[in-house]
């Protein structure tokens, strides 16, 4: 009798653990040292960031992961009394050289808060506005953009008819869909989300981390989260972070189930922090 | 054991789930045991009431497998486990599973204990049947002890038993075969025999199972349908 040929790998069916070295990096941290004053928040941090995928930062408050993120689009340049040694390159350019224009680094790189913060303004003037700075003036090119970047952001169908309200009106859940329609209609490369749904309620949430999974096609994504369930649903690779050190950084899958450092069990296993 | 090798949450109650839980098992592995051992006694003394017994008890087995089921549920849904606890719970999921056919291996092995007490007493294999059930009662044992103290090394030597209970297993079957050819008269009360024999090996194969579990449970690491080299590799590598 012959064998029959179903077309099927069984071991292809077993997931492999997946290794950021193994991916196409988008950014790259080498020996990355950050003071504030005397005190150090970050410690000797060498990582890659792969392109196109979701990666979370963890760790107990005050272990520096939302310090590391603002580092990757110089926010970090606005505190008084900061220094920072070390490398951080975006598709293999140092972005602390001097010849960097930080205007147009912060396009590359968007960022998204905590709170939602959109501007004062129309839902319509608050996706525009990055491209008005940048000089865009065509009536349908603003159009166009406003429309894929809501679109993008899954809150078109929610705001279509109300374009020209003031976006102050929309829901919290809804803002800070805004605010991340705002920073993907100049088309960066990366998003920084720095507790994007952690003023949110449950449901809003669940649409961030949807719009997330979403966004990852077609931008590189760093997120902080206090939320370790949230780590471990949205992001691809997850760093543990720990008084400055970078303690793990691996597959989110293994992360979760069978971390290769004690620290970081104990962290996500609710032992301390 | 003084220390609770779950403890140390923030949360103290979860700690108290899941030691409670691991307890449980344990508690379901005692009485399997004693199923099985007084299982055996049955059939070899042909005492029919200690059967009955067996077979009865078999629902406290069942009951517990319910219960330690519902409570990983609950654990699940409302601690959302990671690293060491999520495996302890996937492994105890699992060990309950194999615990509860146990138990209806052992009930079985009493059921068949009650026909041969009605029978004349096969007396040739009594013996054999007595020093597989030993063995595997002494297998179980060392089975919930590597499971008790989480010990993945106790859990491998363990596995490597199962293949000498195929061996006494085939053994006897071989044995009785022949039986049955000399006299087909015996070949009913024979064929109760290899039902008795069978349910005693296939206590083996659970027993290992489980010890696999407790390797994945400390290492990390799938041990199940590979070579006894790669298993002895993942228990001795570092995690």
């Amino acid at each position: 009798m012959p064998t029959p040929t179903h077309g099927f790998d069984p071991a292809a069916l077993l997931q492999a653990t997946r290794d950021p070295a193994a991916e196409e990096t988008c950014l790259e941290v080498q020996h990355l040292n950050l003071f504030y004053g005397e005190k150090q928040a970050l410690r000797d941090i060498s990582f890659t960031i792969p392109r196109r995928r979701v990666t979370a930062f963890i760790g107990p408050s005050g272990c520096g992961k939302s310090t590391l993120l603002r580092c990757f689009n110089r926010m970090n340049d606005l505190v008084d009394g900061v220094r920072i040694e070390g490398r951080i390159l975006l598709d293999g350019e140092d972005i602390y050289d001097r010849s960097v224009n930080v205007v147009e680094l912060r396009r590359r790189v968007g960022m998204v808060f905590q709170k939602p913060n959109p501007f004062p303004k129309s839902i319509y003037e608050n996706v525009a506005y990055g491209l008005r700075i940048q000089g865009v003036r065509k009536r349908h090119v603003l159009d166009e953009t406003v429309e894929k970047a809501l679109r993008r952001a899954a809150l078109w169908d929610e705001v279509k008819d109300r374009l020209h309200d003031n976006a102050l009106g929309l829901s919290g859940g809804q803002q800070q869909r805004l605010v991340i329609a705002r920073a993907i209609a100049v088309e960066p490369e990366v998003l920084l989300l720095d507790e994007p749904a952690s003023a949110l309620d449950p449901i809003s949430t669940l649409k961030i981390e949807e719009l997330i999974t979403e966004l990852k096609d077609r931008y590189t994504i760093v997120i902080v989260t206090h939320n370790m369930q949230q780590a471990a649903r949205v992001s691809d690779y997850t760093a543990f972070l720990y008084m400055g050190e970078l303690i793990e950084y691996g597959d989110t899958n293994t992360l979760f189930t069978n971390p290769a450092r004690k620290q970081t069990e104990d962290y996500i296993t609710g032992r301390y922090g | 054991m003084t220390e609770n090798p779950f403890g140390h949450h923030i949360s103290k109650q979860f700690d108290t789930e899941l030691e409670d839980m691991r307890n449980r098992v344990l508690t379901m592995g005692g009485l399997v045991e004693q199923q099985i051992a007084q299982a055996l006694q049955a059939l070899i003394q042909g005492d029919s009431a200690l059967a009955e017994q067996v077979i009865e008890r078999d629902r406290e087995v069942n009951t517990l497998e319910v219960a330690i089921d519902e409570g990983c549920t609950q654990i699940l849904a409302r601690r959302q486990p990671a690293a060491g606890d999520l495996r302890l719970v996937v492994a105890v999921i699992k060990t309950i599973t194999d615990l509860e056919r146990i138990g209806d291996q052992a009930e079985k092995v009493a059921r068949m204990g009650l026909r041969l007490a009605e029978q004349e007493r096969p007396k040739t294999q009594l013996m054999e049947i007595q020093h597989l059930g030993e063995r595997v009662q002494r297998m179980l044992h060392h089975t919930l002890d590597a499971f008790a103290r989480l010990d993945p090394e106790a859990a491998f030597e363990v596995t490597q038993e199962d293949e000498k209970i195929d061996y006494l297993y085939e053994g006897i079957l071989r044995q009785v075969v022949t039986f049955m050819m000399e006299d087909p008269r015996a070949i009913r009360r024979s064929l109760d025999v290899i039902w008795a024999v069978r349910a005693l090996e296939r206590i083996g194969d659970h027993a290992k199972n489980i010890c696999e579990y407790v390797i994945y449970l400390v290492k990390g690491k799938d041990v199940r349908h590979i070579g006894p080299e790669q298993v002895k590799q993942a228990v001795l590598g570092e995690r």
